[in-house]
């Protein structure tokens, strides 16, 4: 019953993640950028604008610019994050190539710097006047989901373990369209619930800043009007009547 | 205002404590219907102005990329909260750029998302009821539109471009500014901000062109409407009178003719600064670019010159292609536009112009980067032109130059507080306050290395700080034109320069 329902649940967090975000990243993708806005200065090549995007993403530039404490705890949860993601893909596929058994240790106390940084992220909602007056209870419960995720993970990793290879045959199995025995340990139940619970937020919710990046204007365009002219579909419309 | 109201400041950006409601009263003036319909705006609020400020605002998320993504994708990370001067003069809460855009987005959510429509107290989404209207109307004119948020945010997210969203939502309704959208209409009736007719303006060029006779003994030429001149100058039309815009304006000319060049001012397309900008119109802005456009080939020239102006290099640098292009009638070994310092930077190069830097001696200088040229332009070929070529010209026709702190300019420039249709005098409490962290660094300056003066290249900054210094303890004339040091230190061709013939003004 229980594994019909986590199923249920994972089958549906997928199906509204996928399509969610795909819907959203159509509708950024087809809405144009009638003007040449990049934030200078800016790279003057395609080349240059794929370095500075990689820039942000990987070492989040702009930000450390910016605030050197929003900088460390936001980029040891997200650099955590990312180890963390990288080792669970061993529960989705059937032999582990040598890389990701190279990450496992890694992983395993990415966990910990992960939790880290979401404290210091909550901890500046609490104590920051200027963040605590721009903070919505969604903020909160966003970190309080995430805190539960990674608390509950960790537990299983070095308290109240589950039996990892049951939970492996059982995401497998849905990859395969079959339902599987899941454990009914209490914490796995947690944190699954919570994994599914993030899937289903993200297309509706700030999550929506990780596309959103890529599609940032004043982040992705080339400096480069006077070369180029550049123009909307919509404001090419306008042209007809000109120079009459 | 009292004097006493300035924010006293340590450091430019020192974090003040938050004071709720601080700048919440403040409105400037509301256009007027006539000024309303001449850009194509209802004269005044519409009856069913919350349908239509909600189609407005759904139209824009999907003409604008910017705008939908940028509603999207904030974290509230707080990273931009104190990048703001008007945040850090004032310490409105409202004026931290994250609150300013949740002003707009908590509306867009409750209406456009899921979590908005159905969860709306949990994601800080509200109705747009006429508090709402009247917040938006005080605060989007609380907001320069310089960008500094932008350069901070990890997704770029630029406050400008909602602040434009915003006021292009309350024009559609009916609730404009006055200043703003008066100084449009007047360009589109007469062709320039200051409604200054064809003949006045050949008459105060005439005027001009004696006194730089009387001056140097030579006879340079400030031609307008002049057929077939290679360069069509577009300059702001502060230039033609303001002080100290008037002794750039005498720099460029003095440059023109040292370079040999044939150049014309045009009375049609007397303006270079494009308020359309500022209240976020498209159409506007279009529409006064294609007079640059009209003015170039009715006088049949062959390269186009900005002079010293920012919002107004923004939109010649990254905008004119777009709005008035393609320019494939100029010739084509120039980039279209050009900006008068690039002009000049090259002539120096060059060595077309003979320049003797001591006549700038009494004067110990810093540089104001305008906002939209440091954030949203370039000069010459590289990035980072914008900083590097102003200094270049101001370092060959002056010996004691000295930067501001770094986190002060270039990218992280603090705006003057008057840019982005904010230069009224409605609005003299936030312009002031707004100020303050640019003073703060200027004084530091002084403090450090007994700068006298700041050279700026944008005809708002000029403004606002002649109208602004004077309460931070400095003189109206300590803020100058870049082409004004030009224009002090070149020496004509055939000049006799031993009877001194400086340019007043500077001392
Ligand atoms: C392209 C990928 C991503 C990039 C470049 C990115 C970047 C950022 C940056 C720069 C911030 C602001 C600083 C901070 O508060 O940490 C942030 C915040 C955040 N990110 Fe990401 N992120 C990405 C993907 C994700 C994903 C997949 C999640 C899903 C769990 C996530 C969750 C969060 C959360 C919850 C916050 C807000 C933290 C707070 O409340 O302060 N991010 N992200
Ligand atoms: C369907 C997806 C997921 C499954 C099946 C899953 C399952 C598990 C299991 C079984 C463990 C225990 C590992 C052990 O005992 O060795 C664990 C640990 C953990 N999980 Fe997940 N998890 C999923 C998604 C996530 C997500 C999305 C996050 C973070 C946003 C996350 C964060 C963690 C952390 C931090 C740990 C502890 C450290 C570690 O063992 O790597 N999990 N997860
Ligand atoms: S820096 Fe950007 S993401 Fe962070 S709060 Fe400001 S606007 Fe939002
Ligand atoms: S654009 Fe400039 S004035 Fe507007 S919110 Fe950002 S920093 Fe403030």
């Amino acid at each position: 019953m229980l594994s019909v329902i986590y199923a249920l649940l994972f089958w549906a967090a997928t199906a509204v993640l996928v399509a969610g975000l795909a819907a959203r990243i159509r509708k950024y993708a087809r809405t144009p950028a009638p003007l040449k806005i990049p934030t200078t200065p800016a790279p003057t090549t395609q080349g240059g604008v794929v370095l500075r995007m990689l820039r942000e993403v990987v070492l989040f530039e702009s930000l450390f610019k910016s605030n050197k404490w929003i900088w460390l705890f936001g980029w040891t949860f997200h650099m955590a994050m990312w180890l963390v993601l990288l080792r669970h893909l061993r529960y989705f596929v059937v032999d582990i190539p040598w890389w990701l058994a190279f990450v496992q240790p890694f992983g395993t106390y990415a966990g910990f710097a992960m939790l880290a940084g979401l404290a210091g992220l909550w901890a500046r909602r609490f104590l920051v006047e200027r963040i605590r007056y721009i903070s919505s209870p969604s903020d909160h419960l966003m970190l309080a989901l995430l805190v539960m995720i990674v608390g509950s993970g960790l537990m299983m990793r070095f308290v109240a373990h589950t039996d990892i290879v049951a939970v492996k045959v059982f995401m497998l199995g849905l990859m395969r369209l079959r339902i599987e025995t899941l454990p009914s340990d209490p914490v796995l139940l947690v944190h699954l619930g919570g994994v599914a619970a993030l899937m289903i937020v993200f297309p509706v919710s700030k999550l929506l800043h990780a596309p959103g990046l890529f599609f940032s204007p004043s982040r992705n365009q080339v400096d480069n009007p006077r070369e180029q002219r550049h123009l909307a579909p919509w404001a090419a419309k306008l042209e007809g009547a000109r120079d009459g | 205002m009292a004097d006493g109201d300035i924010p006293k400041m340590d450091h430019p950006l020192d974090i003040p404590c938050l004071k709720h409601g601080a700048m919440e009263g403040l409105k400037p003036f509301q256009a007027a219907p006539e000024h309303q319909e001449k850009l194509g705006f209802p004269g005044e609020l519409v009856p069913d102005w919350k349908e239509r400020a909600l189609e407005k605002m759904a139209e824009l998320a999907e003409k604008n990329r910017a705008f939908q993504v940028y509603l999207d994708t904030c974290v509230k990370c707080g990273a931009c909260t104190d990048k703001c001067h008007y945040f850090l003069g004032t310490g409105d809460p409202k004026n931290m750029p994250v609150a300013r855009q949740d002003l707009l987005r908590s509306v867009y959510r409750r209406y456009f998302t899921f979590a908005g429509k159905y969860f709306p107290q949990l994601v800080g989404a509200r109705d747009l009821t006429e508090e709402v209207l009247a917040e938006w109307y005080s605060y989007y004119h609380q907001c320069s539109e310089c960008r500094r948020c932008s350069v901070f945010c990890p997704y770029g997210i630029d406050t400008a471009e909602i602040t434009m969203a915003a006021r292009e939502i309350m024009d559609s309704i009916g609730v404009g500014q006055k200043y703003s959208n008066e100084i449009i209409g007047k360009v589109k009736d007469i062709g320039n901000n200051l409604g200054l007719n064809p003949k006045a303006l050949r008459a105060t060029l005439e005027d001009l062109e004696e006194d730089l006779e009387d001056d140097t003994g030579i006879s340079v030429r400030l031609p307008l409407d002049e057929q077939g001149a290679d360069i069509l100058l577009v300059t702001p039309s502060a230039d033609f009178f303001a002080e100290p815009h008037i002794d750039g304006l005498l720099g460029y000319a003095k440059v023109f003719h040292e370079a040999g060049v044939s150049w014309t001012l045009s009375s049609y397309a007397s303006e270079a600064a494009n308020f359309g900008l500022f209240i976020g119109s498209y159409e506007n802005m279009r529409e006064i670019a294609l007079r640059i456009r009209k003015a170039a080939q009715d006088l049949g020239v062959k390269r186009i010159i900005f002079g010293e102006c920012g919002h107004a290099w923004r939109v010649a640098y990254s905008y004119l292609n777009t709005l008035a292009g393609p320019w494939d009638f100029l010739d084509p070994d120039y980039p279209v536009p050009q900006h008068i310092l690039e002009f000049t930077w090259a002539e120096i190069q060059k060595g077309t112009l003979t320049l003797d830097k001591s006549r700038n001696d009494h004067i110990r200088l810093t540089y104001h980067d305008s906002c939209n040229v440091a954030r949203a332009s370039r000069m010459g070929d590289e990035p980072g032109g914008q900083f590097e070529i102003p200094r270049n010209v101001i370092r060959a026709v002056c010996n004691h130059y000295f930067d501001m702190p770094d986190e002060t300019i270039r990218e992280a420039t603090l705006c003057c507080g008057g840019g982005g249709g904010l230069l009224t005098d409605d609005l003299m409490e936030l312009r002031q306050k707004g100020a303050s962290p640019r003073m703060t660094a200027l004084q530091q300056t002084t403090e450090d290395h007994g700068v006298t003066h700041m050279a700026a290249i944008c005809a708002i900054c000029k403004t606002q700080f002649s109208k602004v210094m004077p309460a931070f303890g400095y003189e109206m004339d300590s803020v100058v034109s870049v082409h004004q040091l030009v224009s002090n230190a070149i020496i004509l061709t055939g000049q006799d320069t031993g009877k001194d013939a400086f340019e007043e003004g500077t001392e």
